[in-house]
């Protein structure tokens, strides 16, 4: 069947179904910014605790949550630490105890937990951190960029960005289940300023979904448990570290599985398709852009324009970043002629992060294809449509000059 | 073993021998009867007591890192309160965190100052060993002026280490809470009631428990109480309790010193240096001024300590 006959069968399917979802209940529409939204969505999973410390562009999450807690309409006990060190340190002090906790940071905050985010994940605390994405200092510097969550992609944290608004809301809801079916903590990305201070219109589920879609967070063991004591956090020798290790490393593999069904599960509730990738029309694509975050809107506007020039190109977004969906991409790129990938952060004496797992995942795979790195947008800088353009269009002429790899620098 | 003394702290840990730690920590976990959570910072109790896959505790345990006890025991003290509203507490816990000196006077101070400041529930017990000696005996600010060690080592030029000791006990006061005392693990029932009056305390309460390190003051294993005895006689480590009605907040207005116990005759300090590897070389004629200093500076601590307990 040719895709756009599915796309359409699809489509009609779909109105059959949101028509019955609108009469049923009162989804709300709402124009928020990207902060307001992940609060929005806390408001609905009323956390048993967070930790908070204010940082730029990440504040805006915690003011609007605390303002909820000030009128009592959500019972959160907000703890408003000293750092975002003891703000990692207090999730994980609350998190064995066995309470629902969740956070929120950027940039340096993100960094000085850096040394608690192992011990996090270490323990198999399903943590829910916020990440509004900014440059790192120095110079220092408070705009998007993914400097700061590409900093943090080792520590054992499931880690998954969002595009636009919507997603960042979503992505909280999806992230939460995720995270404490896997017993795994998660960092929920949106782009600093971009996303989080931006207003867009969302898509607000009603309470009671987000609620009976959180269920009610039930460890196994937990420090409060009195009856079961337990030690969390011992000393592990040669004997035994490796195997903790690896044990983490297949809880990590097991993200994709459980991710597809949380996302098979929302989208029952919401009719909003999470796939493990985008794949904007990248099915039939001869040139096919990478990119995790906010600028995939910018680049799916260019991917419209030049598929209107007959020009077949396409994107792939990404949204899980750890676990990394490798088999997906070589799938989504097969193909393909070309891949240009698109990195909002460097990796000093290496290639780009994102630039790096691409060809990861095209390692040993018969396809012939022609992977191209580009950077943009570091400490929020813009990008535009031209910008995006340039590359198509370099790829469609076979062009690529190393120097020229900064999009938009100077 | 005493089968009281084991029922939440095992036997089977791997402190040295003649380490005063498990006196300590079974001194304060047998102050309650109320079921008890133990938070631990990095360092010898934690390394000794936790090795996979033995444990010795028998209550719930945790350890995060080493700076961070008193964060930890703040996220423990939130959920215990959120649950118990929310109708999914259980009985009530509490809650103790126990770090040695580099992780309380250095790394950990400012994770201190924030629970103590924000008033969370906790017992904060720091066993103080007058240096990093999990790590073989490095400086730390609770290192006394005069002392030997890995990092101001003595020598023909250096009296070892230059620097004079943190007050930590005036640090803590600052926060306002309510109850913080001083003690030693050679006055075990001192220690006890120290323990029960800071556990019995609604909010936060600290303890500073001088613990004498065999290993690295370098005495014999067997002389752990004779040390910790004489820290105490020659002034060096007097025991006291400072007591606040108001808790935070209260300004100070009803802050009590209370000097637990005044030697019948104030040792002079060579009593308590003499033996120790660590001030040996302060034995040396041209060291001399080196202990005259630190007798001065004892004796001036304890005559501001006297008048504070007056007012």
């Amino acid at each position: 069947m040719r895709n756009g006959s599915r796309e359409r069968i699809n489509f009609i399917i779909y109105i059959k179904i949101y028509t019955s979802v609108m009469n049923n209940n009162k989804t709300k529409n709402k124009a928020l910014t990207g902060g307001a939204a992940m609060a929005e969505a806390f408001r609905q999973i009323n956390p048993d605790v967070m930790p908070v410390y204010p940082i730029t562009p990440q504040t805006p999450i915690i003011e609007t949550f605390a303002k909820f807690q000030a009128e009592r309409i959500v019972e959160t006990e907000i703890i408003p630490v000293e750092s975002e060190h003891s703000a990692m340190s207090a999730c994980v002090g609350s998190s064995a105890a066995g309470a629902r906790t969740v956070t929120a940071t950027s940039s340096q905050g993100l960094a000085l937990m850096n040394e608690v985010l192992y011990i996090a994940s270490g323990l198999r605390l399903p943590i829910l951190m916020a990440v509004s994405a900014r440059a790192l200092s120095a110079p220092i510097n408070i705009h998007g960029e993914h400097g700061d969550v590409m900093g943090a992609r080792d520590t054992g944290w499931i880690q998954i960005f969002s595009e636009n608004v919507q997603e960042a809301y979503d992505n909280v809801i999806i992230g939460l289940k995720l995270a404490e079916k896997t017993m795994l903590p998660i960092m929920v990305i949106m782009d600093g300023f971009i996303t989080s201070h931006s207003v867009e219109n969302l898509e607000i589920l009603t309470d009671e979904k987000v609620k009976s879609f959180a269920g009610e967070y039930k460890p196994e063991k937990f420090l409060l448990n009195l009856e079961d004591p337990v030690t969390f956090g011992p000393v592990g020798l040669p004997n035994s570290y490796f195997e903790f290790k690896i044990d983490q490393g297949k809880a990590m593999e097991r993200v994709f599985d459980m991710y597809k069904k949380i996302t098979g599960d929302f989208h029952t509730i919401s009719l909003r398709n999470y796939d493990l990738l985008e794949k904007y029309k990248s099915d039939d694509a001869e040139q096919i852009i990478v990119i995790a975050g906010s600028a995939a809107g910018t680049a799916k506007e260019v991917v419209d324009k030049l598929r209107n020039e007959g020009k077949k190109v396409g994107l792939v977004k990404i949204k899980l970043f750890r676990p990394f969906p490798h088999k997906e991409i070589a799938e989504a790129l097969k193909n393909s002629k070309s891949v240009a990938v698109l990195d909002r952060a460097m990796s000093f004496g290496t290639t780009p992060p994102l630039y790096s797992e691409i060809v990861n995942s095209l390692h040993g795979t018969y396809y012939e294809l022609l992977i191209t790195s580009y950077v943009y947008g570091l400490g929020g800088r813009d990008i535009f449509q031209k910008n995006i353009e340039k590359v198509f269009n370099d790829m469609i002429n076979g062009r690529y000059i190393e120097e020229e790899k900064y999009l938009n620098s100077k | 073993m005493n089968k009281k003394l084991t029922q939440k702290f095992a036997p089977g840990h791997s402190t040295c021998a003649g380490c005063g730690i498990p006196a300590i920590v079974r001194t304060v976990l047998d102050a309650t009867n109320d079921p008890v959570v133990v938070v631990n910072g990095t360092g010898c109790l934690e390394v000794t007591s936790t090795l996979y896959p033995y444990t010795s505790w028998k209550v719930p345990y945790i350890h995060n890192a080493f700076e961070n006890a008193a964060a930890t025991a703040a996220g423990i003290d939130a959920a215990q309160k959120v649950l118990e509203k929310k109708g999914r507490g259980g009985k009530k816990a509490k809650i103790i965190a126990f770090a040695g000196d580099g992780g309380t006077y250095d790394i950990g101070l400012q994770s201190l100052s924030g629970a103590l400041e924000r008033g969370h529930n906790f017992l904060y017990v720091c066993y103080d060993n007058q240096g990093y000696m999990n790590t073989g005996g490095q400086r730390s600010s609770a290192s006394p002026y005069g002392a030997s060690t890995e990092t101001t080592p003595s020598s023909g030029k250096d009296i070892g280490n230059e620097l004079y000791r943190k007050d930590l006990m005036q640090i803590v006061e600052a926060h306002h809470i309510k109850y913080l005392a001083q003690a030693n693990v050679a006055y075990i029932e001192d220690l006890k009631m120290k323990a029960k009056k800071g556990l019995e305390t609604e909010g936060p309460s600290f303890l500073l428990v001088l613990q004498p390190c065999t290993n690295l003051w370098k005495y014999p294993t067997s002389l752990y109480v004779h040390y910790g005895k004489s820290a105490t006689e020659t002034n060096f480590w007097p025991l006291y309790e400072i007591s606040a009605k108001g808790g935070s907040a209260s300004g100070g207005e009803n802050v009590k010193y209370k000097i637990n116990y005044t030697p019948k005759e104030r040792k002079p300090i060579e009593e308590f240096l003499k033996g120790q590897g660590r001030f040996k070389h302060l034995f040396k004629p041209h060291n001399k001024k080196v202990i005259e200093k630190m007798q001065k500076m004892v004796d001036e601590k304890w005559e501001e300590l006297i008048k504070r307990s007056k007012n």
